[in-house]
Formats: structure tokens, C-alpha cells, sequence
């Protein structure tokens, strides 16, 4: 029997909470549970009523090529930006932090996409692709290359989109960098300083070992929005030409809203969300290891 | 000597990259203050005009879309304000059964952030008769897992002896979290509403899938709907001015406070 007394210790925590819970189990939880129903069903502009179809949505995605060729998207939108905006922001954080003159240019000029909308990004980079016309086109001319369609180009769109993302994405990282090289105690490099080591050596064996955690939570985020990143889609591609730059979270709405296919989307929503917790599995198992070495 | 050398190359690396970056901003800025007849002009010229601006607003409602938008931001962050104090207070500080259960459960809206629910939480909303309301945009945000966290960890560093004191002046439990937490966490506060004002400005695919009056649409959808309209090239002028006009606000805050944002955007990923 549970006594007056704890509920007097713990009611006080539990109002507490209340609010934030209301809304985690509208929006979070309880839509959760409600996806992976739907995607046990079939239900669609042909049935009027969802039926119960069991696995079948799931065995339909398997022979689906649009979403393997999604998910291949996907693969390589990750596999284009990850590394290369890793390596920029790895490179602008070390010299942003030095006592270089006019860092406060270099960060600003490196972090301001961030405070842009996404579509607004998608605009102007839309701009500078456009053929003819368009700024990396009238830059090719002087260069007296031929002219290409960067984002009608099914060779050509993710390469495109890729570059766009990394312009956003490097500065985004960079902070962390900013941050995780501020614990890095200067007296290794006095020392290092005093070995007359080489800036190279000093960043190979010192900087970047120690910079390892800030690495692998920076490529945690990055891989979760290589999934969530689908505003530009809108504005520049809607996808195309032929599903070349299509990723997963633009392929959830298109068969939502635009096929209104409730049961596919929301077996794909599933898919996305197992992803995402494999993710954040990774994520736990590192930070796990990370408190073992403190 | 040589190490000088290498240095001041990589040093101009560094400094060309960063003006590569903002060639696109610079670019915006030229394109929406250039005449429209010489949009498609490949000379560069000093011609200046404001009228791109003047037609945007007169040829689309932007005003009504600022006006949701600083609604949105500011009705979410309010909320969130409220919410979020007292469940990073209860983490922080009060010892309750199923303490490590709940905050499990918050960890979730972390892990799967509701961008990824549009298509659930539409329905929600369509349940709700919310669909096309301003709430219904703010509403799947009010709780704020990562706020929670934040504020968490800075109430944490606050000294307990403070609360102690107070509860021997007589101060009630609700008393001492709103006059002495929630002022003492300025700047975690200050932290917190930078990330989610961004955020909130710039969202665009769940106000889009909520919205489909004039009325109700926030700046980013707004801001499609103006682009996609007009396609031809000759428009370029006045959907460069719309842009920079949607991301000004915050890219001006962004060069005059720096600093804050850089180090909240920062916080924003140590939670």
C-alpha cells in the first residue's frame, strides 16, 4: 500500500512534468503507435476503410525500386556531405581558434547559412545552378567551359545538392570543433612547441586524437540530418529529374500528401524512425565508452 | 622560416574559402537591389533601386506572412519557456518514482524529432480540427526535450544552499522555482530561445503541410509559394529581394550578436 506520503513527495514532480508529457504524447508518442498500425494496413484512395494487410506494406517496399533508389540517394547524399563538411569544419575550427587575424570574419563568413531559412538557401542556390543565367554558369563561360544543367541532370542533381549542403552544413560543425578544442589543454602544445614539432605532427598526434568525441558526436548529427534535411527539395528539384534527388522524409510526403497512400507512408515513416533509433543506439554506446575514459 | 611561409599559404586558404562562402549572400544582396531589366544582365553595374522590395510586399501578403511568423516564434517559445522550466526543475532537483522512466521518454522527442512525424501528426491535428490555425503549427512543439536538458544542466549548477535559505524565509516550492531559478537562468534562457527562434523561423515542411489559407502561412511558406510563382528569369530580382527580406531578421541579429549565437548554437548540440 502505497502511503500518503509518497504521493505527497512525488505529486509535486509529477504536475511537474505533466505539461511537457501532454504534449511528448500527442505529437511523440502516441503518433508513434498510431504509424505502426497504419502500416500494418492497407489504406489508400482504393479502400474506404483501412484494411489489415499484415506485413504487406513492408513486403511491397522490398520490391518498390523508387524507394531503393531513395535510399540509395540517401546513402550518397550522406556519404557526399559527411566527410567533406567534417574535414572543412575540422579545418576552419583549428584556424578560427588560432590567434589568427580577422577570425571573427572567418567564423561569421563560415556560420551564417545556419540563420537562413533552408528554402531561402534553396532560392538563391537555385539561382546560382540555373543554366545561362545563373552564377556558377556565367563563371563557366569565363572559363570558356560548355554550359551544364546542374539540377536537370540526373548525373549531375545530388553532386549539386551536395555541394549546397556542405556550403550549410561546414559552418554548423565547425562550432563544435569551436568547443571541443577549448578543452584541449595548452600545455601540450607548449610542450610540443618545445619538441619543435611541426604544426602537422602536432595536429596529427595531439589536436586531432583529442578532438576524436567531438568527431563522432558531430557525425551523429550529421547523419540525422542527412534524413531531415528535405526543405530545398521543395523549391529546387521536387525530387527530380526522375527520382535522382529524391531522399526519404520528401518521399513520406509525397506518398502522404500527394498519392495519399496513408498505409506506405506510414510503413516508411517506420522505416525512419528505426533508422534514426539505430542512430541514436550508436550515439549511446559512444557516449557510454566516453564516460568509461573520464 | 619555412614553417612562416606554410603558414601565411594555409592562412590565405582559410581567408579565400571564407570568402567563398559568402559569395552567395553577397550575390543575393547585388541581385535584389538591382534593377529589374538588368537582372539577367551579365555586366556588373552600380545601379541601385529599392523597388524590388516595394513590389514584393504590394504583390504578395507578406506582411500577413511576417506577422504569423513572429506569432509562431514567439507563441512557441513562450510556451516552451513555461513547460520547460518546470520539467528541467524536476529533473534537476526533485528526487520522484519513475524519474529515470521519464526522462527516457523525453529522451525520445531527441532522438525521433517530429520532422520526421509529419505524416502522424497531421492526422493528429485533422482529430484536433486545428488543421490551417496558427496553434496547430506551434502545437507539436510546445514540449521541448533539448530545452529541457539545457535548462537542466544549468539549474544543476545553481547551489542548493540557495533554496535552502529560501525555504527558511517561508518560500513555497512554486515560489522558489519563479524567483529563484527562472531568473538566475538568464543565459541558459537566452541560449535556449536563440536556437528555438531559429528554428521556428526557418521551419518550413510542417507549416506547409498545415496551412493552406493566406491567412494562416508563416514567411518560409510564403516564400515557396512567391518563387514557385514566378519562374521566369526576369523575376529573379524581385525573388532574391523576397529571400533576403525572409532571412533578414535573424542574419542581421546573427552579424551583430555573433558570439551569442555561436556559443548557443553550441550549447545546442552538448545538451
Amino acid at each position: 500500500m502505497l502511503s500518503a506520503k509518497f504521493w505527497r513527495d512525488n505529486s509535486f514532480a509529477w504536475l511537474l512534468l505533466l505539461p511537457s508529457l501532454v504534449f511528448l504524447i500527442l505529437f511523440t508518442f502516441y503518433p508513434i503507435g498510431k504509424t505502426v498500425i497504419l502500416s500494418l494496413q492497407q489504406s489508400d484512395l482504393a479502400a474506404r476503410e483501412p484494411i489489415f494487410i499484415g506485413l504487406d506494406n513492408y513486403k511491397s517496399l522490398i520490391g518498390d525500386s523508387i524507394f531503393w533508389k531513395v535510399m540509395t540517394n540517401n546513402f550518397w547524399f550522406a556519404i557526399g556531405t559527411i566527410p567533406t563538411s567534417i574535414a572543412l569544419a575540422l579545418a576552419m575550427a583549428v584556424f578560427a581558434n588560432k590567434a589568427l587575424r580577422g577570425k571573427g570574419f572567418v567564423r561569421t563568413a563560415f556560420f551564417y547559412p545556419n540563420v537562413i531559412p533552408m528554402i531561402a538557401i534553396a532560392n538563391v542556390w537555385l539561382f546560382i545552378y540555373t543554366p545561362q543565367y545563373g552564377l556558377l554558369s556565367r563563371a563557366m563561360k569565363y572559363v570558356e567551359k560548355g554550359d551544364l544543367n546542374w539540377l536537370g541532370n540526373p548525373d549531375l542533381v545530388m553532386w549539386a545538392l551536395i555541394v549546397m549542403i556542405v556550403w550549410r552544413e561546414a559552418g554548423y560543425f565547425m562550432i563544435f570543433y569551436l568547443a571541443g578544442l577549448q578543452n584541449v589543454s595548452p600545455d601540450l602544445y607548449e610542450a610540443a612547441d618545445i619538441d619543435g614539432a611541426r604544426p602537422w605532427l602536432v595536429f596529427r598526434k595531439i589536436t586531432f586524437p583529442l578532438l576524436m568525441p567531438t568527431t563522432l558526436f558531430v557525425m551523429i548529427v550529421a547523419l540525422t540530418n542527412s534524413f531531415k534535411l528535405v526543405d530545398h527539395l521543395f523549391i529546387m528539384t521536387k525530387g527530380g529529374p526522375d527520382n535522382a534527388s529524391s531522399l526519404l522524409l520528401y518521399y513520406i510526403y509525397e506518398q502522404a500528401f500527394a498519392f495519399w497512400d496513408l498505409g506506405k507512408a506510414s510503413t516508411l515513416t517506420i522505416v525512419m524512425i528505426v533508422l534514426l533509433l539505430i542512430i541514436s543506439a550508436v550515439q549511446f554506446f559512444w557516449m557510454d565508452k566516453k564516460v568509461h575514459y573520464e | 622560416m619555412s614553417a612562416r611561409i606554410s603558414n601565411r599559404i594555409v592562412n590565405s586558404v582559410i581567408y579565400s574559402i571564407a570568402v567563398l562562402w559568402l559569395i552567395p549572400l553577397i550575390w543575393v544582396i547585388y541581385m535584389a537591389f538591382r534593377p529589374k531589366e538588368l537582372a539577367l544582365s551579365p555586366k556588373f553595374t552600380f545601379d541601385f533601386t529599392l523597388a524590388n522590395f516595394v513590389n514584393v510586399w504590394q504583390g504578395a501578403p507578406f506582411s500577413v506572412y511576417y506577422l504569423n511568423t513572429i506569432i509562431i516564434v514567439l507563441g512557441v517559445l513562450a510556451v516552451q519557456i513555461f513547460t520547460v522550466t518546470l520539467a528541467a526543475y524536476a529533473f534537476a532537483r526533485l528526487q520522484f518514482w519513475g524519474k529515470s522512466i521519464f526522462f527516457t521518454l523525453f529522451l525520445m522527442q531527441i532522438m525521433i524529432p517530429n520532422d520526421v512525424l509529419i505524416f502522424p501528426n497531421y492526422s493528429i491535428l485533422k482529430e484536433l480540427s486545428l488543421l490551417d490555425t496558427r496553434t496547430g503549427i506551434m502545437i507539436p512543439y510546445f514540449a521541448s526535450a533539448f530545452g529541457v536538458f539545457l535548462l537542466r544542466q544549468f539549474f544543476k549548477t545553481i547551489p542548493v544552499e540557495l533554496e535552502e535559505a529560501a525555504k527558511v524565509e517561508g518560500l513555497s516550492k512554486w515560489a522558489i522555482l519563479w524567483k529563484i531559478y527562472f531568473p538566475l537562468g538568464k543565459s541558459a534562457y537566452i541560449s535556449f530561445a536563440l536556437v528555438s527562434i531559429s528554428y521556428h523561423w526557418n521551419n518550413f515542411l510542417w507549416p506547409l503541410i498545415v496551412t493552406n489559407s493566406v491567412e494562416k502561412r508563416p514567411l518560409t511558406v510564403g516564400l515557396s509559394l512567391f518563387a514557385q510563382s514566378s519562374e521566369t528569369g526576369a523575376q529573379w530580382s524581385e525573388v532574391t529581394a523576397a529571400t533576403l527580406l525572409v532571412s533578414a531578421p535573424l542574419l542581421i541579429g546573427f552579424f551583430f550578436f555573433q558570439k551569442q549565437f555561436i556559443s548557443s548554437f553550441m550549447q545546442s548540440g552538448i545538451k
